[in-house]
Formats: structure tokens, C-alpha cells, sequence
């Protein structure tokens, strides 16, 4: 029998560049879930609003939609601030953040959907840049441009993140409020204003995020909720809070789906990221590379 | 005589940070132990190990000549091992005298297996209440109680488990003198009738009057054990925790 | 009021209203009050791991479904009596319910929580895959018009409103009888403080399986005879939103504290809904319950119920 060298590596190859797509996905939930310890499974819900966006200005105006998601990344960015000012006033400061909180995002996610279900329709919609259409040959290796590029400018974000974590004073205080408020408070920083520059930060990658998805792939309001699995089965696997361990598990995940809807059909893609979280929440909570 | 409690080199750490190093203590059955050092010196993880809420990664716990490890701490709690939070957990949603039906019901009834009836609970709540001096305030809701009322429900609601050990971990915080000699009596009590305690405290002069025995944690290592008076005269006590 | 008379009053009022919509023929009657029954259901089952033990459930659809395609499944492979199917979808579900609180229940409450929604979106997959029971193509029930009970006959829609009123009676019954009684005060500690109530001695896992596989099993129960109301049945329209919203909004609209909350959500909104869907759009009055959601959580914390006693209080200490 032949074996399917090309299509494995091919499988392969789009499955990690998928997985970086993925990580630029998570990247958000390992802050307000990872360090903040918030369960926005909303996050799909802002990512979807940005490819919406991204649809919007590039048929209206032609602009490429990672620009227009840079763009927008202020007002992501207070989006986010808002919301985790109205969550900490009416459910952290409450102590009610397990049940009502919770329940919260969750009529967010749903409100968002409806809204765009109503304002949009569920056709789906896409966009349209220079890039989308030619690939890259190396042999038998394809590289789509529709995915190089997402892939490229997600490592991008996902680098910039990174970055601000480890060497700011915001992103080290960010990390600090994960681990002991207390000591924070102490240091006269006030903890709430970080938790919600985090949530901000949180949010605005998902102007990004919306943007890199419409161009990898049609966009209608319902995808939100295939990412929400995948967005915490990376995160709970990656480890929470860990930016590299996020990394990897985004890659491993693509990889794994990718691999699925080559060989078994696109129609069970979906069960494998939600799968793989159920099989890591029963089994190895902390993750890969948790502590 | 078997020891009551039997921590047999324990250690416990978070990530990096190792909380408890190689603790060893032995505390025998109607003994009366203080548990001194800074904040910070595992005293509270020590008690969070011993009683199932947090697991220690090496060493064992033995109680009751059985071994610890492995079970819950609602098990724990059944085999007698009872303590009270260092800062106030009550149940908010419950009235006080329901805050203490819950070990009444889970602990003593499984222990002991005959239901009692509603009767024999309200007049234990009851005892138990003005054991602390709350039998007042049994119909209120904790958010009504002081810090300090809070403590004596904290304390109430670990006894109401009948236990043959009970920790109590700095109840006596926030305390007038006249209410820690109220506690202070209160523990006594119970040790007289068969209770082993160990008294978690800052308040020198409660642990000393109170303990038979002291036991002296620093940064998660034990540097001192034996009779109050000779520990307080230890240079490395004295250097580390009680001052100059 | 023990719980005899109450199962026997909320079913005489059941009854009060089959027998208005019997004799004035009024078949939409039954069609809505069957849905709404149905949401009573499903909001007193999730209020029981919800709102006495505090964990959320989003993967209620989930649950529904499995009773849904349990009865597909029997149709095609050994038909029985709905009633056997509803048994039959309470095991079902149940066992499932068990399976993943194993799972996840010895993690914290979000885990649990997303997990649930992990389920929902794998058995959703393993269902479009499973052509047994029609796959993604769907499956069509065919119901009779009429059956014989005891001699009567009555329309089939009018059995199921009776089926389904049966099982509310049953889960507002157990909800009832759980709240009052030790297992209710066990919850209660879960979902205050679990930690103070493991060291107080209450065995909070075991408990939380009870909660996991009493809630999971109502569920199924509701989802048993869907397949014969709706004719032909979908994947889609099984694990629809509106079961995961609903099961959700109603008792947190409702209050979650009592088991009066789940009903009183569930008869105002599910009405809200049947108004709304006929006279606007099915989008927008699903964009009305999750607004309404939002707006409950933050300014209601306790639901209706909750604002009630609060008034009522008010006006005693005037």
C-alpha cells in the first residue's frame, strides 16, 4: 500500500500552522483564565465581533483586516476594561464569580451571538486580501498564504505578549496578582486596576484573533462556540498562565485536528479539541507543563 | 501508650517554595500542645496536611494509630480530627445554630449512626452556642457576628464534630483578655474531658499558661519541642521568633 | 405541607388545565404547555447542581439530547411505551451525569463547568456521525393521532402534556423534598463553602455525584418523549441553544435558592417565549432571554424570588 507520505506531512504542516492560529486564539484565555483566573467563555463571542469588524471595514473600504484589527485593538482593549469593571462590581466583590459569573459570560456569549445572528444572518461571510488564494511551494509541502500569514502574524502577537508579560512593569505585576494579591496590595499597587489592564489586554487580542480567523476561514456567528473548547483544552493543557506551554499545546492541538479531518472527514474535528479537554481534565489537570 | 497524632517526617511544598520541611511530632492522647513561630512558618499548611485539606507530597500522617494519607478530609473528620480556620469560614447562607447542625449531622451521625431527632439537635446546637457565648445570636446569619464572635463560631462549629483531636488555629485573634481566659477555660474544659488540643497562637501568654508541651516552627522546619519554659530559654527561639 | 399533598395540589392544577383544553379543543394549549412543562423540567433539574450545590451546568442540551436519541434509538431497535422511555433516558442520562462528575467534580467549579460544555459539543459529534438513529439527516417519529388510556381516548399531543406534567410534578416534588431535607443542608455547605464543609465532615464529592446524576437524569426524562412532539428530530434542534440558555436563565431569572424559583422562570419566560417566537422572530426572543440573563445576574442576584422576599421583608419591618 502506498503509504500517504505527502498528505501526512502536508496534514502535518497545516496543522501547525493552524496551531499558531490557535495560540494567537488562547493567548487572551491564558491571561483572564490562566493568571486572572477568570472563565470569560466569552472570549469566542470578541472574537467573532472582530472578524465581523474585519469583514465589515475590508468590504466597505478594501482595507487588509489585520490592519483593521490593529486598529482596533484600543477599543477591544476598553471593551475588555469595561466588562471587567461591571464582573468585579457585581460578582468578584461579591464573592459570586463560581455561579452568577460564570453565568454571565455566559448570556454575553450568547446575547453577542444572537445580536450578530440578527444583524448579519447566518450566511457566511469572508474576506478578501491579496493573500488569500496563492500558496507556497517547498517540495511537496504546500503553504497556503491563506494560513503562512495568519500563522506568521499570530507568533507576532503572541511574541508581543510575551514580551510584555515578562518585561514590563504591567506584565510583571499581572503575574504577580496571579500569584498573591495580598503581597500586591501590600507593594501599594492597586490589584484591581491590573486585573482589569489584564482583562483589557485580554480582550483586545481578540480584535487580532477575529481578524487572522476570517481570513483562515468563512466566518458565521456559530464558529464562536467550536473555539470555546478548543480555547480551554489549550489553555488547561498548556498549563495555566504558561505562554510557551499555550504554545505548544495550540500546536499539538492543530496538529491533532488536522490530522483527524484528513484522514477520518472534517465532521469529527470538533469532538477531538473538545475531547482532548475532557480527557485532560480528568487526567492531568495541571497540564504539560504545569506546576 | 500509642501517640494520638503521629506526623512522621512531612513535607509539603508549592511550586518552589517549600512550606514544610521534615516535620516531626508526636502528640499523645489528653495532651495539651502549643504550635508557635512568625507568620509564614507553615504552621497553618502544617494543619491543612494533617487534616486532608491540603496534600502533602512526602511523610506521613498517622492518627489514631491509622495512617492518614490518601483519605479526604471530610474522612479525616469522621475519624476524629476536627479544626477551625485561621481566618472564619462560616457557612453564610445558614443561620449559626444551622452552621453547626452541618458537623452534627455529617460527622457525629456518621460516627455514631442512630438519627438523632430535631429535638436532640436544637438543644446540642444550643449547648454548643453558649459554650462560646452565642446561644443570643442563634437565629442571626454570620455577616451579623463581630470578628471576634466569628472565631468563637469557628470554634464552636469544630467542637460540634466531637472530635478526640482538635486544632485550634489563632481563634484567639482580636480577642480582650477576658475573652481569651473565656477560651482559654473553654479548651481546658474540653481537655479534661478527653480532648486532645493543639493551640495555634501568637498570644504568648495564652500559649504558655495553656500548653504542657510547645512546639516551635520556622520557615517550615521545626527548631524546637519540648516544656514551654525550657523552649521560650532556646537561643534559636529566641533569636528567630521571640526577640531580643 | 408534606409532600403528598403538594405533588397532589401542583397535579390537580395540571390537571384543571388538561381538562379546560380537553373539553374547549383547544390544541394549542397543549402543544405550548407542553413546552413550558418541559422547561420546568429541565430549569428544577439544573437548579439542583446549580443553585443548591453552585456548579454550573452548561452542557444541559447535552443531557436532553441523550434522552431524546435514547428514545430514537429504542424506536428503531425495540419500540416501547413512552413511559418505559422515559426509564429508560433517566438511566441513560443518569449514568452519564455520574460518569463525568467523576470526571470533573473533584476539580474546581469552572473546570466542571467547561467541561460540561465539552460534552455537549463531543456527543453532538458522536450523534451527526451515528447514522443508527439518522445522523446528521435526522429521524422521523411518526405519533399516532390518538391512544387509549384506561379506557379514554385522548389525542396523543394531550398524553405527552400529561407525561410531561407528570415529570414536572416529580421534579418539582424531589427538588422540594431534597431542599428540606439533610442532603439539601449538604448542598448548601457545597455551594457556601466547600473546603468548611469538607472539614466539618460533609462528603462533598459523594454529594456532588448525587447532585450530577439526579440533575442529568431529570434532563434525560425531559428530552424522552421530544422525539415524538416534534415528529422529526435533528441533531440541531436537540442540542438547540435554547436548552442550554434556558435550563440556565429560568431558575437564575427564577432565583436559584428554592425550588419555586426554576418555576416561576420557567412559566414566565417559556410563556414569554411562546408569545415572543410566535409574534416577533425565535432569534429575537432568544436575544431577550439572554439579555434578561445579564440583567438578572448583576442587579437580581437571588432572581424574583429573591426581589420578592426582599420587598416582603421590607414591608414587615415598616
Amino acid at each position: 500500500m502506498d503509504f500517504p507520505f505527502e498528505l501526512l506531512t502536508n496534514a502535518i504542516v497545516a496543522g501547525l500552522l493552524l496551531g499558531c492560529f490557535y495560540a494567537a486564539v488562547t493567548a487572551g484565555v491564558s491571561i483572564s483564565f490562566g493568571m486572572l483566573d477568570i472563565v470569560n467563555i466569552a472570549h469566542p463571542a470578541f472574537i467573532i465581533l472582530g472578524s465581523y469588524i474585519a469583514y465589515i471595514v475590508n468590504m466597505s473600504f478594501g482595507v487588509d483586516p489585520i490592519v483593521v484589527s490593529v486598529v482596533m485593538l484600543p477599543a477591544f482593549y476598553l471593551l475588555g476594561s469595561a466588562i471587567y469593571q461591571v464582573y468585579y462590581q457585581a460578582f468578584e466583590k461579591r464573592g459570586q464569580e463560581s455561579l452568577r459569573g460564570l453565568a454571565f459570560f455566559f448570556g454575553v456569549l450568547f446575547v453577542t451571538e444572537v445580536t450578530l445572528i440578527l444583524a448579519f444572518g447566518v450566511d457566511y461571510r469572508y474576506v478578501e486580501a491579496a493573500y488569500i488564494g496563492p500558496s507556497l511551494h517547498l517540495g511537496v509541502i504546500d503553504f497556503p498564504l491563506r494560513m503562512l500569514v495568519p500563522c506568521l502574524a499570530a507568533l507576532a502577537m503572541f511574541g508581543v505578549l510575551h514580551l510584555i508579560i515578562t518585561r514590563t512593569f504591567i506584565g510583571r505585576a499581572i503575574m504577580a496578582v496571579s500569584q498573591d494579591q495580598l503581597a500586591l496590595q501590600l507593594m501599594a499597587v492597586d490589584p484591581i486596576r491590573i486585573k482589569r489592564i489584564a482583562f483589557g489586554i485580554s480582550i483586545a487580542t481578540t480584535a487580532v484573533a477575529g481578524a487572522l480567523l476570517i481570513i483562515i476561514q468563512p466566518v458565521e456567528p456559530s464558529v464562536g462556540r467550536e473555539y470555546i473548547g478548543r480555547v480551554f483544552a489549550i489553555c488547561v493543557l498548556g498549563g495555566l498562565g504558561s505562554m510557551p506551554g499555550t504554545l505548544i499545546a495550540a500546536m499539538l492541538l492543530g496538529v491533532m485536528e488536522s490530522l483527524t479531518a484528513t484522514f477520518y472527514g472534517p465532521s469529527w474535528a470538533p469532538a477531538i479539541s473538545f475531547g482532548f479537554l475532557l480527557l485532560t481534565l480528568a487526567f492531568r489537570p495541571a497540564g504539560l507543563l504545569g506546576r | 501508650m500509642t501517640a494520638l497524632l503521629h506526623v512522621n517526617n512531612l513535607s509539603k511544598r508549592f511550586g518552589g517554595f517549600v512550606a514544610l520541611d521534615g516535620i516531626e511530632l508526636v502528640v499523645e492522647p489528653g495532651e495539651r500542645l502549643g504550635l508557635i513561630g512568625p507568620n509564614g512558618s507553615g504552621k497553618s499548611t502544617l494543619v491543612n496536611c494533617i487534616c486532608g485539606t491540603e496534600r502533602n507530597e512526602s511523610g506521613s500522617v498517622h492518627f489514631d494509630g491509622q495512617l492518614l494519607d490518601g483519605l479526604a478530609a471530610h474522612q479525616r473528620t469522621h475519624r476524629g480530627v476536627a479544626r477551625s480556620f485561621q481566618l472564619p469560614r462560616p457557612f453564610p447562607s445558614l443561620t449559626l445554630a444551622d452552621n453547626l447542625r452541618i458537623p452534627l449531622l455529617y460527622t457525629v451521625h456518621a460516627r455514631l449512626g442512630p438519627l438523632r431527632s430535631a429535638g436532640d439537635l436544637d438543644t446540642r446546637c444550643g449547648e454548643l452556642l453558649k459554650m462560646v457565648g452565642l446561644e443570643n445570636k442563634a437565629r442571626h446569619m454570620p455577616r451579623d457576628l463581630t470578628q471576634v464572635e466569628m472565631r468563637k463560631l469557628e470554634l464552636a462549629r469544630a467542637m460540634a464534630a466531637e472530635p478526640k483531636l482538635l486544632i485550634a488555629d489563632e481563634s484567639m485573634a482580636g480577642l480582650s483578655h477576658s475573652e481569651i481566659d473565656d477560651i482559654l477555660a473553654l479548651l481546658v474544659q474540653l481537655n479534661e474531658r478527653g480532648i486532645t488540643v493543639i493551640l495555634i497562637e501568637h498570644i504568648m501568654s495564652a500559649v504558655m499558661s495553656f500548653s504542657q508541651r510547645l512546639a516551635v516552627l520556622v520557615s517550615g522546619k521545626k527548631i524546637a519541642d519540648g516544656k514551654p519554659a525550657d523552649v521560650v530559654r532556646d537561643p534559636e527561639v529566641v533569636r528567630a521568633y521571640l526577640g531580643q | 405541607m408534606n409532600t403528598a399533598k403538594f405533588s397532589l395540589i401542583t397535579f390537580a392544577i395540571g390537571a384543571a388545565v388538561f381538562a379546560y383544553g380537553h373539553w374547549l379543543e383547544i390544541g394549542y394549549l397543549f402543544f405550548a404547555g407542553y413546552v413550558i412543562l418541559q422547561f420546568i423540567v429541565l430549569a428544577t433539574a439544573w437548579n439542583i447542581l446549580g443553585g443548591y450545590c453552585g456548579y454550573v451546568n452548561f452542557g444541559s442540551a447535552a443531557f436532553f439530547a441523550l434522552g431524546a436519541y435514547s428514545s430514537v434509538f429504542l424506536h428503531k431497535f425495540y419500540p416501547l411505551p413512552i413511559p418505559a422511555l422515559i426509564v429508560i433516558s433517566a438511566v441513560v442520562s443518569g449514568v452519564v451525569g455520574l460518569g463525568m462528575g467523576y470526571l470533573t467534580l473533584r476539580l474546581r467549579g469552572a473546570f466542571f463547568a467547561i467541561a460540561t460544555l465539552a460534552l455537549a459539543v463531543v456527543l453532538q459529534t458522536l450523534i451527526v456521525n451515528w447514522d443508527y438513529v439518522g445522523g446528521s439527516r435526522g429521524a422521523y417519529i411518526i405519533r399516532p393521532e390518538t391512544i387509549e388510556i384506561a379506557g379514554f381516548t385522548i389525542g396523543f399531543i394531550e398524553y405527552l402534556f400529561l407525561l410531561m406534567l407528570v415529570l414536572a410534578v416529580l421534579a418539582l416534588g424531589t427538588a422540594r423534598v431534597i431542599e428540606r431535607s439533610q442532603l439539601g443542608f449538604g448542598f448548601a455547605t457545597i455551594r457556601d463553602d466547600e473546603l468548611a464543609a469538607e472539614a466539618s465532615g460533609v462528603p462533598t464529592l459523594r454529594l456532588k455525584l448525587i447532585a450530577t446524576t439526579i440533575s442529568g437524569a431529570f434532563m434525560g426524562m425531559a428530552g424522552a418523549p421530544f422525539p415524538y412532539y416534534i415528529g422529526y428530530l435533528q441533531p440541531s434542534s436537540a442540542f438547540g441553544l435554547e436548552y442550554a440558555v434556558n435550563s440556565i436563565a429560568m431558575p437564575m431569572i427564577g432565583g436559584t435558592t428554592s425550588w419555586i424559583g426554576p418555576l416561576v422562570g420557567a412559566i414566565l419566560l417559556g410563556s414569554l417565549q411562546q408569545i415572543a417566537t410566535v409574534t416577533i422572530s425565535s432569534a429575537v426572543n432568544l436575544l431577550i432571554v439572554g439579555l434578561l440573563l445579564i440583567a438578572f445576574v448583576i442587579i437580581a442576584p437571588n432572581g424574583l424570588v429573591g426581589l420578592v422576599e426582599g420587598w416582603w421583608r421590607a414591608w414587615r419591618r415598616r
